[in-house]
């Protein structure tokens, strides 16, 4: 009996370490099958096809430039979206609002979070991008813009919930403080609150431009999908395609093992790269500032 | 300026882009329930597509979204808890617990379409699964292993820590603790977290894409290897690639989406905030 318990003790232990793991094999494995299947490519395309402006599989012209500057704009329409949005609402809701007001609040920030984006993308094509044609007078309402507006709803719910968090964890005596001296509620949240939450905020930005980047289907969707550079900010007002959108609507078509299907992978790729560095960066940034308060706490 | 002044402003200003973001979003709900209320009828639930899926049901789209929630869960859960608990109950503060949590938060970042491309090239091909409903629920279930984690590691971790030291002196092994007295008290912390992670693989598009999903298929799926049909790619279809489709089945469809997906959402969060009122610690 007591042997049988020590052995059961152990297997299930092991598995609950293996399982602890799973985490580093799983990066692991996703970026070796990216690796795998696209770095053929580097060897198929040459490298001046593949960093050129023209993207047109059919007659093997693979330049992913125009699909990264079409991510870049969208990316950078949504930001302009997120940050303010993101950010006043978050102070609103952790510095200002009544309790049940933020008790009202949260729930429905967390539900655009739960929104699926095939259904924000439809009502993109059906609502969105039809008022935009009209009240801009474009010829397509299809466009970098459109994809910006629905990819800043997308991010806003991660920017408010990481800043809010960052600014509840800023103990309540900095705030006393502050009132003390005779700052008005208003000079506290710009002097003191935000400061002091500065990096929480600061990851919750770079987490929710993260995932404005890897966004598929809502972009995908309205962007209206022509595979064009996108170096102005006037650029916001034409179609455009992004990388992702350039997987999903390419990859059910192409065989597997082609020269496309590599080069598909190599965006992937170059995905993958993208939100490991941003991710990587907005976790350095909260250990960095957990270690100074730490120390001046100590 | 006076300073008094400023801070009404400010707030007017901070209250004005709450507003700006909170009431689109109940803006759209409203309007998808006002829209596809009309397509909903008992036929419609339970009926085949017709006529090139302008006519008839979503049932095959309702039931591969089923299935493909099911089997998330039943490969994400186990996974995940044992995951949150070895974090939680098990490891030490050293550099390896910093690079798994470290992995973590990179796969909660890694865009879905990424997470189609590594099912397709892992699942589908090498495998040798096929474009199936296995491969599309190991995908996502790897997709959703983040959330679970994490959500599952927090409530673990906020059961007191007396709770475990009573337990050893009563000659409870770590197990046991764990099984008997943790587990128990953090579970609708953990339910909380499992329903959100799901909830998020119910309305991906982008992992099922090039691995389990079927455009149309004339019957129900009949084996874990057989494509299907999910209510978030029947949507995309519906709404760019079927010409003359009528609206209203387009806003049918999203209403039955949205209601799958809000419905979990509405429960995790009851189960979250009944926990909180019953909880003694």
């Amino acid at each position: 009996m007591e042997k049988d318990l020590n052995w059961r003790e152990f297997v299930i232990t092991r598995l609950i370490k293996v399982s602890g793991y799973s985490a580093i094999v799983f990066v692991a494995l996703i970026f070796f099958f990216l690796l795998r299947e696209g770095l053929p490519t580097l060897g198929e395309v040459s490298l001046s096809n593949l960093f050129s402006t023209r993207w047109y599989p059919i007659e093997d012209y693979y330049g992913i430039l125009p699909l990264i500057t079409g991510s870049l704009i969208v990316t950078v329409g949504a930001s302009l979206i997120a940050i303010p949005f993101g950010i006043g609402t978050a102070i609103y809701i952790a510095e200002i609002a009544p309790r049940w007001v933020r008790e009202i609040l949260k729930p429905l920030v967390e539900l655009l979070g739960g929104l699926p984006s095939v259904v924000l993308g439809f009502l993109g094509i059906l609502v969105l991008s039809p008022w935009l044609r009209v009240s801009l007078n474009i010829p397509t309402g299809l466009t970098a813009l459109a994809g910006s507006l629905l990819l800043g709803a997308i991010a806003i719910p991660t920017v408010v919930s990481v800043a809010e968090d960052a600014l509840d964890t800023v103990p309540r005596s900095y705030r006393e403080g502050s009132w003390a001296l005779g700052a008005t509620k208003w000079q506290t949240i710009w002097r003191v609150t935000l400061p002091a939450a500065r990096s929480g905020v600061l990851t919750g930005v770079m987490l929710g431009i993260g995932r404005a980047i890897g966004e598929t289907m809502a972009v995908m969707m309205v962007t209206g999908n022509a595979p064009v550079m996108a170096l102005k900010l006037s650029s916001l007002f034409s179609p455009a395609r992004t990388m992702t959108a350039t997987i999903a609507a390419e990859m059910g078509e192409v065989a597997s093992g082609s020269v496309h299907y590599h080069t598909l992978f190599f965006i992937g790729m170059v995905l993958f790269l993208i939100s490991l560095a941003v991710n990587v960066a907005a976790s350095s940034v909260v250990f960095r500032s957990k270690k100074r308060a730490e120390r001046i706490l100590s | 300026m006076n300073r008094h002044l400023s801070q009404r402003l400010g707030f007017s200003l901070l209250t004005l882009i709450a507003v700006f973001t909170v009431v689109p979003i109940v803006a759209v709900v409203i309007y998808i329930l006002v829209q596809g209320a009309p397509a909903i009828s008992w036929e419609f639930l339970t009926a085949m597509p017709r006529s090139g899926m302008r006519e008839g049901g979503i049932l095959p789209a309702i039931i591969g979204t089923f299935y493909l929630t099911i089997g998330t869960a039943i490969f994400s859960v186990p996974l995940g808890i044992a995951a949150a608990v070895y974090l939680s109950e098990y490891a030490a503060d050293n550099r390896w617990t910093r690079l798994i949590r470290l992995a973590i938060i990179n796969l909660a970042g890694i865009p879905s379409v990424v997470y189609g491309l590594f099912g397709l090239g892992l699942f589908v091909l090498f495998l040798n699964f096929g474009t199936s409903i296995l491969a599309a629920s190991l995908t996502l279930s790897i997709m959703t292993l983040p959330v679970i984690i994490s959500t599952a590691e927090e409530a673990l971790r906020a059961v007191p820590q007396g709770f475990r030291t009573v337990s050893f002196s009563l000659g409870a092994t770590r197990w046991q603790t764990i099984r008997r007295i943790v587990l128990p008290q953090a579970l609708p912390g953990i339910l909380t977290g499992v329903i959100l992670g799901l909830e998020r693989a119910a309305g991906e598009t982008a992992p099922i894409l090039f691995t389990g999903a079927a455009f149309f298929l004339p019957r129900l799926p009949g084996s874990v290897f057989d494509a299907t049909m999910a209510l978030p790619y029947h949507l995309f279809v519906i709404s760019t690639q079927v010409p003359e489709m009528p609206i209203q089945i387009q806003y049918g469809t999203a209403l039955v989406l949205l209601v799958f997906v809000l419905g979990m959402n509405i429960i995790a969060t009851v189960i979250r905030s009944r926990a909180r009122a019953k909880r003694q610690w």
